[in-house]
């Protein structure tokens, strides 16, 4: 074969993909172990690299003392809805972008992308303001107005990818057939692209159960916030508590990583896709 | 024949009975208009609202004496927050950290980014569990990555200065995030880690999009790996690269979370970059301060994406003639 390489350029190849496998699952590996160890031997001499016993104590001390339930269930029902409506908000706008011309389409479209590139921090102050204008500081339902915002440009741009594979014929038909604009989307495009839609969820989800410096801002009590604002908190305490900070570090890790092992091909499809077309 | 319309009603009377326009442009009638831009309008109002308008009212703050701390006096002060800025040592300090963030993190997230999308871009067994494995840094926040590293990093009980000393590499631990002089090195290896994935996947992808034509084509010309590397995968993806970089630049330089994680911008400022320091600012209740700080790094950020995109632009050609 003319592409065959040499044995010393696999050996070479397959040493350094190894090296960097476990460079990156380390970090994720002395977590989990810390987070399994006995909370005092967390802190003895020398290092265990494999705990000697498992020990849930860490996870049962982090939901005693602190309410990590409450953080957690926040996290769910924020990024949930959040990511839920910016699909469906987003599914809307690509729709209308990928299929049809207008002359302020380029302006939308350059309006949404200058987003990504101005930090959502930025106007934090203002934003501040705005919200206590609102009555919507410390709750819920304001940062997910907010992430719902956050989140639509990028997805919008996701969404319009996956518009483009797939044929207009298809809601022409459908709409041929008597079939409203608004209905041929939902019952004809929509079941064909289920894979995309889901990954754009997916990554929304992943994206608003992350944010940090909105969530601080915006959330005060106990009872409203989210594990990032939560960790926020615990990390700016003067002893740092590593064996409950692990488990909780652990805890919002893992559903992150599964949600994103199901959907990473599809995620990157779409990211990628506009970048290496042009 | 205008294919493009602003207003709906003159589209359908100027286009009613032709031929429609070849591609994927079509013409619309007044009435999908309506429904179209019902579609748009969700959209628009969220980003508009929650986007847009703090962020111009951010603008004028900047403008402002804005401060939470004393809202008896927020009258206009033209440009003394940003002389105030100018002046003050401690942004100085993190326009110089920001600078050795963003190439301190970049230059190796590159180099390895690169290298391992060169080793992943053929099939080998188990390819896909690899790519799943290694790529899995993307799903967590920097701030839990910062986290991460920063219990790595300690330097009591860090397994960062165990691991060095078993290989002795260094006599006693190191205070890593104590100790002004290693804390920003100790930040930029997490961010190092943490970035290499986004690298790997975005040239990976654009590898797959060189056809294999080209590999053979320049196998059969005798050229070796070094050359193939530089007159065929690099101009094939040279586009890519250069947004890819400009991307990573831009977003590196906004993104504190990492630093927020794992020092908090300590010890005495150190770590603090421009980005993260102006959140501090701002949780500080200084709204002006803050907000002069967004609007020189939106213009900063701005003029280097013009002129990187400029350099790049210029030398296109010549690449494309090698690449041919």
């Amino acid at each position: 074969m003319i592409l065959d390489q040499s044995l010393a350029g696999k050996v070479a190849k397959f040493t350094g993909l190894g090296i960097c496998l476990v460079l990156t699952v380390f970090p994720l590996y002395w977590i989990l172990v810390t987070s399994f160890k006995d909370p005092g031997s967390i802190f003895a001499y020398p290092l265990k690299y494999w705990p000697s016993e498992f020990s849930l104590a860490n996870y049962t001390g982090l939901f005693e003392q602190s309410n990590f339930g409450v953080f957690i269930g926040n996290s769910l029902i924020v990024s949930l809805v959040a990511a839920a409506l910016a699909t469906v908000v987003s599914l809307l706008a690509a729709y209308v972008l990928a299929r049809f011309e207008f002359v302020s389409k380029g302006a939308v479209m350059g309006a949404f992308l200058v987003t990504q590139m101005i930090p959502g921090f930025i106007a934090l102050g203002s934003l501040y303001i705005l919200m206590t204008r609102l009555y919507l500081v410390d709750s819920r339902v304001g940062l997910v107005l907010v992430y719902v915002a956050v989140s639509i440009p990028l997805c919008t741009v996701m969404l319009r990818g996956f518009f483009e594979n797939v044929p207009a014929s298809l809601e022409e038909a459908a709409m041929v057939d008597g079939c409203s604009r608004f209905s041929a989307l939902f019952r004809v495009l929509v079941p064909v692209m289920t894979p995309g839609i889901a990954a754009s969820f997916i990554f929304n989800f992943v994206n608003c159960w992350n944010e940090l410096f909105l969530s601080v801002t915006l959330l005060n009590s106990d009872s409203n916030k989210t594990v990032p604002a939560a960790l926020n908190g615990f990390i700016s305490s003067y002893n740092i508590d590593w064996g409950s900070m692990s488990a909780a570090a652990v805890l919002s890790i893992i559903p992150t990583m599964i949600l994103f092992a199901v959907a990473s091909r599809y995620i990157v499809q779409g990211l990628t896709a506009g970048a290496v077309k042009e | 024949m205008a294919v493009t319309e602003t207003r709906p009603a003159a589209s359908s009377r100027r286009t009613a009975g032709s031929r429609p326009p070849a591609g994927r442009r079509r013409r619309f009638s007044g009435r999908t208009a309506l429904v179209l831009l019902a579609f748009m309008m969700p959209a628009i109002v969220f980003v508009g609202l929650f986007t847009y308008y703090p962020l111009l009212n951010g603008i004028q703050m900047a403008f402002r004496n804005y401060n939470l701390n004393d809202l008896s006096d927020t009258s206009w002060v033209g440009l003394q927050n940003f002389r105030t800025l100018l002046g003050d040592e401690m942004f100085r300090g993190t326009v110089k950290n920001s600078v050795v963030w963003v190439v301190g993190s970049l230059v190796p997230q590159f180099l390895i980014g690169f290298t391992m999308a060169l080793w992943l871009r053929r099939k080998f067994r188990f390819r896909g569990a690899y790519q799943a494995l290694v790529f899995f840094p993307w799903a967590v926040s920097g701030f839990l990555i910062g986290i991460l590293f920063r219990w790595m990093f300690n330097g009591e009980f860090g397994v960062v200065n165990d691991l060095l000393m078993k290989a002795h590499l260094i006599d006693t631990p190191v205070p890593w995030l104590a100790d002004a002089r290693y804390a920003m090195v100790a930040v930029i290896s997490a961010n190092v880690w943490y970035g290499v994935t986004f690298f790997a996947i975005m040239i990976l992808a654009a590898l797959q999009s060189v056809p294999d034509e080209l590999y053979e084509a320049s196998a059969i010309d005798g050229a070796g790996k070094v050359r193939t590397l530089f007159s065929i995968t690099i101009p094939s993806i040279r586009t890519t690269l250069a947004l890819t970089v400009l991307l990573r630049v831009i977003w590196t330089f906004n993104s504190p979370e990492l630093i927020f994680g794992m020092t908090g911008g300590g010890p005495a400022n150190e770590t603090h970059i421009v980005t993260s320091y102006m959140i501090q600012v701002t949780q500080e209740g200084d709204y002006g301060r803050a907000s002069a700080m967004g609007v020189m790094v939106v213009f900063v950020l701005l003029l280097f994406a013009i002129f990187y995109l400029l350099a790049v632009r210029t030398r296109t050609p010549r690449r494309k003639a090698v690449a041919r």
